[in-house]
């Protein structure tokens, strides 16, 4: 696909092209935040708590008188990164276990199906709940076990798609000529699935976002005093009134992030 | 053949078909002429793309998508169809123009019952018939188009019938409003070769008996040959040739007619060679 | 005689399973699709099977080539790795992959020898050659094809490791007819270049005519008829043959 084209099929894709601004931009502050943040990230100040929005703390400050904005800066990093590597595991796994399933069939797929379905049964904030107890809290902890509850829905999802390309000529063509199985299901069968598999990642990297802000907010997450998303909606809930902006600003930049996903996904899915 | 306006039922002149999907306008049909006598068969032949199906569905007012436009005249019973409103357009929709596709697999509804989709067009059109009679109506034509043991059918579902059969069942549906007009779409092209044969053979009878003139749709030269009086040989939208079907054949006169009758392989059995 | 065979099928009986299968019976019901197929072939000859849907045809070719393994009977075969080109070139051609890649994985798995990327971009030049698609299409998706190029290319990946056998699975009937034209006469030239065996699946008597030396009628998984094709054709003796040759208007 050359230039031009590019440029009217993103054109012709207002999705697209709304899902790419808002992830660039949520992308940059991230990136900035590595290297410079308007404040220390975790310097109190005593005598600047609970202020609203400024030009010296555009977001405010929290109840110990952080800069909320150099916060948020720092969060979205850590709540990206859970999403990522929730989707990886998930998607990963998923994938696996759906395209052998899907591709082998019979007894094998009998009893692993049924064991996603079961896991599939579960609610997955409740199944990292259960997982998260049984293995402790704290990040790496949260990310494999939402990576696990998140799991079934791609194995679903590949599964059913393998099975519709199994029986297509083009891979009866290539058994023929002597294709082994598993360069038949990963170099054969699975990039005819990528442009599905690509926009349930992305709906997938949405619910790891809701999902890490649920349990952060439970406060099964990150731990003090490096905070994500959820985990600073969950300590400004109790100023909800005095100080609007300290539970806003981070509310804002889930929801700009979940959106960006959307239309990223949603573009994705349209795409010529 | 010369005939008198009386005897015209259909004069399509100058239809002009062009889609909008993408940046520059496609032409799918352009400049397409057809007069169709009362009780006359003419064959539309032609490759995919080649427009044959377009016009058709044109003709039978079905298409109706927004990224389209036409122009050209489609008179029938007084009517340019491609102008008048789409109120009068349906009165004739399945009544006096019926159409039948290729597919005889999915062009049935596959919950509803035979009898039913038999019914159809005369539940739509003609509601002053009492329910006995259209049921009555609708077995003697599935006998009609040969199904033996039409009571039978008429309490069936499609998928308790073969392709032959189904398409049987879709000629019955398309007939029994008698049409001035059938347009066949390919009819015969998913079916066995046997099963074919009978089809046309179908529509032979159907046309000497009820007088209904059709328009037969297909990129099967000998079939035309067997079946059509009169033949127009489409290319990319354009008609290149038309006139009696077994002038045609002895004669072709624009090459790609040649082609296409050169493409159809030979058969001789009668000298010794080996 | 037996050393200028290349495939000899003896007493072939094939079996489908019942999909339908009730959730409590334990009986795994077959549905048998051919009953006691015999058949020889020799060298270099072209043997049509013809047929409507639903006479077993393709279910032959599926057993010859092995991809339905459930059967009873012989299948003898004088080479290995018999290839086939399928009838739908817009649902055997893989859409994710571009055309060079397409012809060059047969020579990717081959486990009889390992080819070295030299040798595996000459051969698809030649194949591209044979095939007579210009090269510029090694870089194109099968999607941006025509129907008729799309077969070409099928016939390609079944040629790239110079099959003895070609099992052609009504290679022409989703294609316009001036195409089909051009892809029989592309089959005849690689048969008569090659001396490429061929099996020709075909519903077309006509076709069936045009390139076949020997013709296998078969009907509801039963061969009715065979023989030289003019024979047959000129003194058809059953009578389901005689139907067929009359609906494709030849007697």
């Amino acid at each position: 696909m050359n230039k031009s084209q590019f440029k009217r099929n993103l054109r012709d894709n207002p999705y697209l092209l709304a899902g790419m601004i808002i992830i660039g931009l949520v992308l940059l502050m991230i990136i900035v935040g590595l290297f410079w943040t308007p404040y220390d990230t975790t310097a109190m100040n005593a005598s600047e708590k609970l202020q609203g929005i400024s030009l010296r703390h555009i977001m405010g400050t929290d109840n110990m008188g952080r800069d909320v904005f150099s916060r948020v800066m720092y969060g979205s990093r850590i709540t990206l990164l859970i999403a990522i590597g929730t989707v990886f595991i998930g998607a990963g796994l998923g994938t696996i276990i759906g395209a052998v399933t899907g591709y082998f069939g019979g007894m094998l797929d009998e009893v692993v199906m049924r064991v996603v379905d079961a896991l599939f049964a579960f609610p997955s904030i409740l199944l990292a709940l259960v997982i998260v107890s049984v293995f402790g809290t704290g990040w790496i902890q949260l990310l494999i076990s939402l990576g696990i509850a998140f799991m079934p829905s791609f194995a679903r999802i590949v599964r059913g798609e393998v099975l519709r390309c199994k029986n297509m000529d083009y891979v009866e063509n290539a058994r023929l000529q002597g294709v082994s199985n598993l360069r038949m299901i990963f170099v054969h069968i699975l990039p005819n699935i990528k442009g599905v598999l690509a926009s349930s990642i992305l709906i997938g990297f949405n619910n790891a976002v809701l999902a890490e802000a649920g349990l952060s907010y439970l406060g099964v997450g990150s731990q003090p005093p490096y905070a994500s998303l959820g985990k600073m909606l969950s300590d400004a809930q109790q100023y909800m009134f005095t100080t609007p902006s300290y539970v806003l600003c981070p509310g804002i930049v889930i929801v700009l992030m979940v959106l960006g996903f959307a239309f990223l996904g949603e573009g994705i899915s349209r795409w010529k | 053949m010369e005939m008198s306006s009386n005897d015209i039922i259909l004069d399509v002149t100058d239809l002009h078909i062009e889609f909008h999907d993408h940046d520059k306008p496609e032409v799918a049909v352009e400049d397409f002429d057809l007069m169709l006598g009362r009780g006359e068969i003419v064959g539309i032949v032609g490759e995919s793309g080649s427009g044959k199906s377009m016009s058709a569905l044109a003709i039978a007012g079905l298409l109706n998508r927004k990224s389209l436009t036409k122009s050209g005249r489609i008179m029938f019973d007084g009517t340019d169809l491609l102008t008048c409103d789409r109120k009068s357009l349906r009165s004739y929709q399945g009544d006096e123009i019926s159409i039948i596709f290729q597919e005889p697999m999915t062009s049935l509804n596959p919950v509803k019952r035979i009898g039913w989709q038999v019914e159809e067009p005369l539940f739509i059109h003609h509601q002053e018939i009492p329910k006995e009679e259209r049921k009555k109506r609708a077995i003697g034509m599935l006998k009609a188009v040969g199904l033996d043991k039409a009571e039978d059918v008429y309490n069936m579902y499609p998928h308790e019938l073969s392709g032959g059969m189904r398409q049987r069942v879709m000629i019955a549906a398309a007939m029994i409003g008698d049409p001035k007009i059938l347009i066949a779409d390919e009819p015969t092209t998913a079916l066995d070769v046997t099963v074919q044969a009978q089809i046309v053979e179908l529509l032979k009878k159907l046309n000497k008996e009820m007088h209904t003139s059709i328009i037969f749709i297909s990129h099967d030269l000998s079939l035309v040959n067997q079946l059509c009086q009169r033949v127009i040989v489409m290319q990319q939208g354009n008609i290149v040739e038309s006139g009696r079907t077994s002038e045609v054949f002895a004669n072709p006169r624009d090459p790609y007619t040649k082609k296409l009758i050169a493409a159809i392989p030979k058969i001789d059995l009668s000298d010794d060679r080996d | 005689m037996s050393e200028e065979m290349v495939l000899r099928v003896n007493d072939l009986n094939v079996f489908y399973k019942n999909r339908k299968r009730k959730l409590f019976s334990k009986k795994n019901k077959k549905i048998q699709a051919l009953f006691d197929v015999n058949l020889t072939m020799e060298e270099g000859e072209v043997l049509a099977i013809a047929g409507e849907s639903g006479s077993g045809k393709s279910t032959l070719a599926r057993a010859i080539v092995g991809i339905n393994k459930d059967y009873q009977g012989q299948i003898w075969q004088k080479y290995d790795r018999p290839q086939m080109v399928f009838q739908d070139p817009y649902s055997s051609l893989n859409p994710a992959k571009k055309i060079g890649w397409l012809l060059a994985e047969p020579l990717r798995v081959d486990k009889d020898r390992k080819w070295t990327k030299e040798e595996i971009d000459q051969r698809v030049k030649e194949i591209m050659e044979e095939i007579e698609l210009p090269l510029s299409m090694l870089d194109r998706y099968p999607a941006q094809l025509s129907g008729g190029q799309r077969q070409r290319v099928c016939i390609g990946m079944a040629l790239m490791r110079s099959p003895k056998l070609l099992i052609a699975d009504e290679p022409v009937s989703a294609l316009d007819v001036t195409i089909q034209a051009q892809i029989l006469e592309l089959l005849e030239n690689l048969h008569k270049k090659h001396g490429i065996s061929i099996i020709f699946i075909s519903h077309d008597l006509r076709v069936v005519y045009q390139i076949s030396d020997h013709v296998l009628i078969m009907k509801d998984g039963r061969v009715v008829e065979e023989g030289p094709t003019r024979q047959v054709y000129k003194n058809p003796k059953h009578d389901y043959t005689k139907q067929l040759l009359k609906a494709a208007g030849i007697a």
